[in-house]
C-alpha cells in the first residue's frame, strides 16, 4: 500500500524581550541557576503577574509577517498542572483567544519549488523552569531563571507532506522570527523547539490517521530524522495489522527513534480557564497598523527582489535571502562594489567557503562588509587582478589590514598595466629563457598558444602577481611571434 | 486612650496629648493583657511596632508628620508583611516569612502608621465564622460563645475590643462586612480594582478586594485614601484618581434615594435584624432621604454562582502551595507525588481542601461549561440587576447578614454557612463597593446595616454612613472588654 505523511508543527519561540513575560527579571541566557527569578517568577503567596508589552508587540508583528488576522482582543488562560519546575502549580497561556489568527507562510522546497502552509494561530505564553536530574545524587534540581521566558507558541494546520517538508518550515518560521528580530533563534539554547503531530494515511483516503506527538525537537536535523522514525514505525505497525496510539513521544537523538511518553489516557486534564489576574489584551488599530508599517522586509519579498530587481537567479536569490544577517551582508557587500552578481559570487564563494571552513556565522565573519565590497571593486575597475584578489581577501581573512585598498598597497599587489614595465619585463622573460624561445619559434604556429602560458607564468612571477595578465598575453605573442 | 476612634486619635498625638509610642505601648499591653482569650492576633510585631512609632514621633518633633503618622492599627494575616510571618491563617504557610510587602502595607507604612501585629482569619480567607484557622476561632468580643464572622474575624474583634483603633481585612464575599457586622464595628469593602491586590495571598482573584475595618465611617475613609489607587503591579487596579473621601462626609442626605431590595428582606431573615435594619432607614428618611423598594432579581443565584467561581480560582490560586518551594513540606517524602499529597493533605485545612475539591471539579473537562461557563453568566446579570437598580436609587440598603453572631460551633453543615453570606456575596460578584455600619442590637449581639453603591461611589458611601453616625450612637457601645482597663 501506498502511505502518504501528514505532519502538522507546534513550533515554540523564545522571544527576545529584555526581561520576563509577566516579571521584570532578565531573560539572559546561561546565568547561575535561580538568580533570574524573582518573587513573581517564584510563584510567591500574594504576587501578581504584569503582562510585558514587547512581548505582544513582538507576537503581533510575527502574525503580520505571516499576513494574520489579528484579533482585537487576546485572552490568558491558566493552564493548570503540577511540576517541580513549574512554580505556581499553572503556566500562564492563551487557549479560547489567541493574539494571531490565522495565517500562512511560504515554504522552499530543495527543487526550489514553493508551498503555502497554513497556520491556525500563535499563541503567547511562559515558559517554565528546568528540572536538572544529574548532579543532585538521586534528587532533582530546580533552575528557574527560564521561568516566564516568553513563547510565542506556532501552531500549524496538518499540511505538511514530508519530514523534508517540515524542516523546511521550521527553516522558513526561524527566517522570519530572525528577520524581525522577534527571536535570536538560536535552537542550541532552546530559543526555538517544536513538537512535531505525525500520522499516516493510505493515499487517497480523505480521513487523517491517529496521530503521535513527537515532544521537545529542538534542530532542523532531528525533526527530520525523528518524522522518518516514526513515520516507518507507524506505517510498519499498520502494515502488520496493528493500530497507531494517540499518544506523547519523545525523539532520543542518540538512539535515532521516538519513545512513548504518556498515552491519551494517562494525558493531563489541565483544567484552562481564563486568567483572573490579568486583563483581556485589547489592540488598539492604530497600535497594529503603526506595527505593521515598520515591518522589515521578510525573506520571501526578500527573494523576490534580489530576483526581480538585482536579477540574480532563484537559487542565489534564496540562499542569500535565507538569513537576516547573510541578506544584510550581501546587501552592504552589493551597495559598496554596485554590482550585484559580482557581489553575490563572492559571497557564496570565497567568503562562504572560508565561514564554513572555520564554521563561523556570517555575523561573525572577520572579512566586513564594506572590505569586501571594496575589494571587489577593486578588481571590477582592474586595480587588482583575480589572483591578487584572493590574496587580498586571505589578508582580510587573516586581519592583516583592515581595507582592501590598505592591503593592496601594503603588498604591493596593484596591478602593472604600464605596458613599458611590461614589455621591460617581457624582453628579461625572453633573454632569460633561451631554449624555450628556439622551442617555441620551431613549433607549428598552431601548437604555439598553448606555449606560451611558460612565458605568462614567467612574467606574472616576475611582477610578482601584479602585472595585467591580459596584457602581458597581448605583449608576449607580439614580441614572440616577431622573433618568429 | 483605646477608646478613641483613628480621628481622634490623629488630634490627640498632634495635640501632644501623648506620643505614639506611648499609645502603641498601651494597646500592645492591652494585646498582651486581653488577646488571649479573644485570640484576634496570630503575630504581634511589638519591635516593629514601637519603632515605627518612634519613628512617627521624631516625624511629628521634625513637624514633619502626615494625618496617619503614629495611628496604630493591625493587619489581616493575609498581607504579605516583610520580614513577619505571613501565615492565612493556614498551617500551610506557619513557617512562611514574606519577603516583601503588599502595596497595602507600603502604602500603610509611607503614610506612618505602626502595624501591631497580624489578625487572625479563616484559613485562606475561606469562611465566615473563623472558625477555620490553624490558629484557632477568634471570640466575639461581644460575647466569647458567639463567632466575630469571617473571614477578617481578628481584625473586626481586634477594634471592636479596643486592642487596635483600626485594622485592615479583606473581602471575597462579605468576610469585611460580615465580621464588623456581626463585631459592631464599620467595614468597608471598595469597588474591585480600587485597592491594589498585589501581595494579598489571594483566594479568589477576581473577587479578593482589601479595605479598613474601623469604629466609624470617617476613620475608614482617611483609612481608604492612603491604600487605594492605580498600582502597576496589580494589572486588575484601576487607573482612576483618589479623591479624598473625607471631603464629601458632612454632605447632606436630603433628596438621597434608598432602595431596599425586597430578596435581601424576605425569608431567612431574623426578624430582630430586620427590625433593627427598618429602624435604621427610619433615621435616614428622617435626615431628608425617601425609601423605595427595588429588586434584584437573580439575588438568589448569587450563593451558587459564587461557589461556582471562588472555588475555580482557589483550585487554581493554591497550586502554588506543593511542598516544593515555601510553606508546609511533609517529611521524608517517598517521591514527588507523596511530597505533592502528603505536604497539601498535612498543610490545607478541611474547608481549604473542600473548595479546591469543588474547584477542580468545576473546571474540569466536560464539566466546564455547565458550571463555570454558566457561573459567570449568572455572574454578568447579577451586575446587571444592580446597575438597573442604580439607575432608579443612589444607594440600596438592607442588612449585612440575615442573622447576628451566631454560636461558636453552630454551623457545622458547610451549606448552611454558606448561606450566611446571602446579602453580601452578589456584591463581589458585581465588584461593587459595600459598607456595613453598626444599627442595633439582637440581645448582646450587634446587628449590622449594609450600604451598597455603585462603581467607585466610595466617596457616598461612608457620607451615607457617616451621616447615620451623626445621627445615631450604635457604633459608640462598646463590649466590656472594651471597658477593661490594663
Amino acid at each position: 500500500m501506498q502511505w502518504e505523511t501528514v505532519i502538522g508543527l507546534e513550533v515554540h519561540v523564545q522571544l527576545a524581550t529584555r526581561s520576563k513575560i509577566f516579571s521584570g527579571a532578565s531573560t539572559a541566557f546561561g546565568a547561575e541557576p535561580n538568580t533570574q527569578a524573582c518573587a513573581v517568577d517564584l510563584g510567591l503567596p500574594g504576587v501578581l503577574p504584569v503582562l510585558n508589552e514587547a512581548a505582544v508587540a513582538m507576537a503581533v508583528q510575527f502574525g503580520l509577517a505571516i499576513h494574520a488576522e489579528i484579533p482585537e482582543v487576546s485572552v490568558f488562560d491558566r493552564k493548570n498542572y503540577f511540576y517541580p519546575d513549574l512554580p505556581k502549580g499553572y503556566q500562564t497561556s492563551q487557549m479560547y483567544h489567541p493574539i494571531v489568527g490565522a495565517g500562512e507562510v511560504e515554504i522552499t522546497l530543495d527543487d526550489g519549488s514553493t508551498k503555502r502552509v497554513r497556520v491556525h494561530h500563535a499563541h503567547l505564553e511562559e515558559d517554565a523552569g528546568k528540572s536538572l536530574h544529574e548532579d543532585f545524587h538521586g534528587m532533582t534540581g530546580v533552575d528557574l531563571n527560564r521561568a516566564g521566558t516568553p513563547l510565542l507558541e506556532i501552531v500549524s494546520e496538518p499540511d505538511l507532506r514530508s519530514a523534508k517538508e517540515a524542516a523546511a518550515y521550521l527553516k522558513a518560521i526561524h527566517s522570519i522570527v530572525t528577520y524581525l528580530g522577534i527571536s535570536d533563534g538560536n535552537m542550541a539554547e532552546g530559543s526555538m523547539r517544536c513538537d512535531v503531530n505525525v500520522s499516516v494515511r493510505p493515499v487517497g483516503q480523505e480521513a487523517f490517521g491517529t496521530r503521535a506527538e513527537i515532544k521537545n525537537v529542538n534542530s532542523f536535523r532531528f525533526v527530520e530524522r525523528a518524522i522518518a522514525f516514526e513515520v516507518e514505525r507507524q506505517i510498519e505497525l499498520l502494515e502488520d495489522g496493528g493500530q497507531v496510539v494517540q499518544e506523547t513521544r519523545l525523539f532520543d537523538p542518540d538512539r535515532d527513534e521516538t519513545r512513548s511518553m504518556r498515552t491519551k489516557e494517562e494525558a493531563n486534564d489541565y483544567r484552562y480557564f481564563p486568567c483572573p489576574d490579568l486583563l483581556p489584551v485589547v489592540l488598539d488599530r492604530a497600535y497594529v497598523d503603526h506595527l505593521r508599517e515598520t515591518l522589515p522586509e521578510l525573506p520571501a519579498d526578500k527573494r523576490a527582489r534580489f530576483e526581480k530587481e538585482l536579477g540574480l537567479s532563484a537559487y542565489d536569490a534564496g540562499v542569500l535571502s535565507a538569513s537576516r544577517e547573510m541578506a544584510e551582508y550581501f546587501e552592504r557587500v552589493k551597495d559598496v562594489c554596485g554590482d550585484a552578481k559580482q557581489a553575490a559570487n563572492w559571497v557564496q564563494g570565497e567568503l562562504s567557503g572560508a565561514l564554513n571552513r572555520e564554521g563561523l556565522p556570517i555575523q561573525h565573519s572577520p572579512v566586513s562588509a564594506e572590505a569586501l565590497g571594496e575589494l571587489i571593486a577593486r578588481v571590477m575597475d582592474d586595480t587588482i587582478n583575480g589572483k591578487a584578489a584572493k590574496q587580498v581577501f586571505q589578508a582580510l581573512w587573516n586581519g592583516e589590514g583592515a581595507s582592501a585598498d590598505e592591503v593592496i598597497e601594503a603588498k604591493g599587489l596593484k596591478q602593472v598595466t604600464d605596458s613599458g614595465a611590461i614589455e621591460a619585463m617581457i624582453d628579461q622573460v625572453i633573454a632569460d629563457s633561451p631554449a624555450q624561445v628556439a622551442q617555441y619559434r620551431d613549433a607549428e604556429p598552431d601548437k604555439r598558444g598553448k606555449m606560451i602560458g611558460y612565458f605568462v607564468g614567467q612574467v606574472m612571477k616576475a611582477s610578482r602577481g601584479t602585472a595585467n595578465p591580459q596584457q602581458v598575453n597581448a605583449l608576449l605573442k607580439e614580441k614572440l611571434d616577431a622573433l618568429c | 486612650m483605646h477608646d478613641k476612634t483613628l480621628s481622634e486619635l490623629a488630634v490627640a498625638l498632634e495635640a501632644g496629648e501623648f506620643s505614639s509610642r506611648e499609645l502603641t505601648e498601651h494597646l500592645l499591653a492591652r494585646i498582651e493583657r486581653l488577646d488571649g482569650d479573644l485570640n484576634s492576633f496570630i503575630t504581634v510585631t511589638a519591635e516593629q511596632a514601637l519603632a515605627a512609632a518612634d519613628a512617627a514621633d521624631a516625624a511629628r518633633a521634625a513637624g514633619k508628620a502626615g494625618p496617619l503618622d503614629g495611628l496604630p492599627l493591625a493587619l489581616k494575616d493575609i498581607f504579605c508583611t516583610r520580614g513577619v510571618k505571613t501565615s492565612a491563617g493556614s498551617r500551610m504557610l506557619d513557617n512562611f516569612v514574606a519577603p516583601y510587602d503588599a502595596t497595602v502595607v507600603e502604602r500603610l507604612k509611607a503614610a506612618g502608621t505602626v502595624s501591631l501585629g497580624k489578625t487572625n482569619m479563616d484559613e485562606f480567607a475561606m469562611g465566615s465564622s473563623n472558625e477555620n484557622s490553624f490558629h484557632g476561632p477568634v471570640k466575639n468580643p461581644w460575647d466569647p460563645t458567639a463567632v466575630p464572622g469571617g473571614s477578617s474575624g481578628g481584625s473586626a474583634a481586634a477594634v471592636a475590643a479596643g486592642l487596635v483603633p483600626a485594622a485592615m481585612g479583606t473581602d471575597t464575599g462579605g468576610s469585611i462586612r460580615q465580621p464588623a457586622a456581626f463585631c459592631g464595628i464599620t467595614g468597608l469593602k471598595p469597588t474591585y480594582g480600587r485597592v491594589s491586590r498585589y501581595g494579598i495571598i489571594a483566594y479568589a482573584s477576581s473577587l479578593d478586594q482589601a479595605g479598613p475595618m474601623a469604629r466609624t465611617a470617617e476613620d475608614c475613609a482617611r483609612l481608604l485614601g492612603a491604600i487605594a489607587g492605580h498600582d502597576l503591579r496589580d494589572s486588575t487596579s484601576v487607573a482612576r484618581g483618589v479623591p479624598d473621601y473625607t471631603e464629601e462626609l458632612e454632605a447632606p442626605l436630603t433628596g438621597l434615594k434608598i432602595g431596599l431590595p425586597r430578596e435581601y428582606f424576605g425569608d431567612g431573615l431574623d426578624p430582630e435584624v430586620e427590625a433593627a435594619v427598618r429602624e435604621a432607614v427610619k433615621v435616614y428618611e428622617s435626615l431628608g432621604a425617601s425609601v423605595s423598594e427595588v429588586s434584584l432579581p437573580h439575588t438568589h443565584y448569587a450563593i451558587p454562582a459564587y461557589y461556582v467561581i471562588a472555588p475555580a480560582e482557589a483550585s487554581s490560586n493554591l497550586s502554588r502551595y506543593d511542598g516544593v518551594r515555601f510553606g508546609h513540606r511533609c517529611d521524608n517524602p517517598q517521591d514527588l507525588i507523596d511530597l505533592y499529597e502528603r505536604s497539601r493533605a498535612e498543610g490545607f485545612g478541611e474547608e481549604v481542601k473542600r473548595r479546591i475539591l469543588i474547584g477542580t471539579h468545576t473546571l474540569s473537562e466536560g464539566f466546564f461549561d455547565a458550571y463555570y461557563k454558566k457561573a459567570q453568566q449568572v455572574r454578568r446579570l447579577i451586575r446587571q440587576d444592580f446597575l438597573d437598580a442604580f439607575e432608579e436609587v443612589d444607594v440600596l440598603m438592607g442588612p449585612a447578614s440575615p442573622t447576628p453572631a451566631f454560636d461558636l460551633g453552630a454551623n457545622k453543615d458547610p451549606v448552611s454557612m454558606y448561606l450566611q453570606d446571602i446579602y453580601t456575596i452578589a456584591v463581589n460578584l458585581a465588584g461593587l463597593p459595600g459598607i456595613s455600619v453598626p444599627a442595633g442590637f439582637v440581645g448582646r449581639r450587634p446587628v449590622g446595616l449594609q450600604i451598597l453603591g455603585t462603581h467607585f461611589a466610595e466617596a457616598r458611601l461612608l457620607n451615607v454612613a457617616h451621616r447615620f453616625q451623626q445621627a445615631t450612637d450604635w457604633h459608640r457601645r462598646r463590649p466590656a472588654i472594651a471597658e477593661e482597663n490594663v
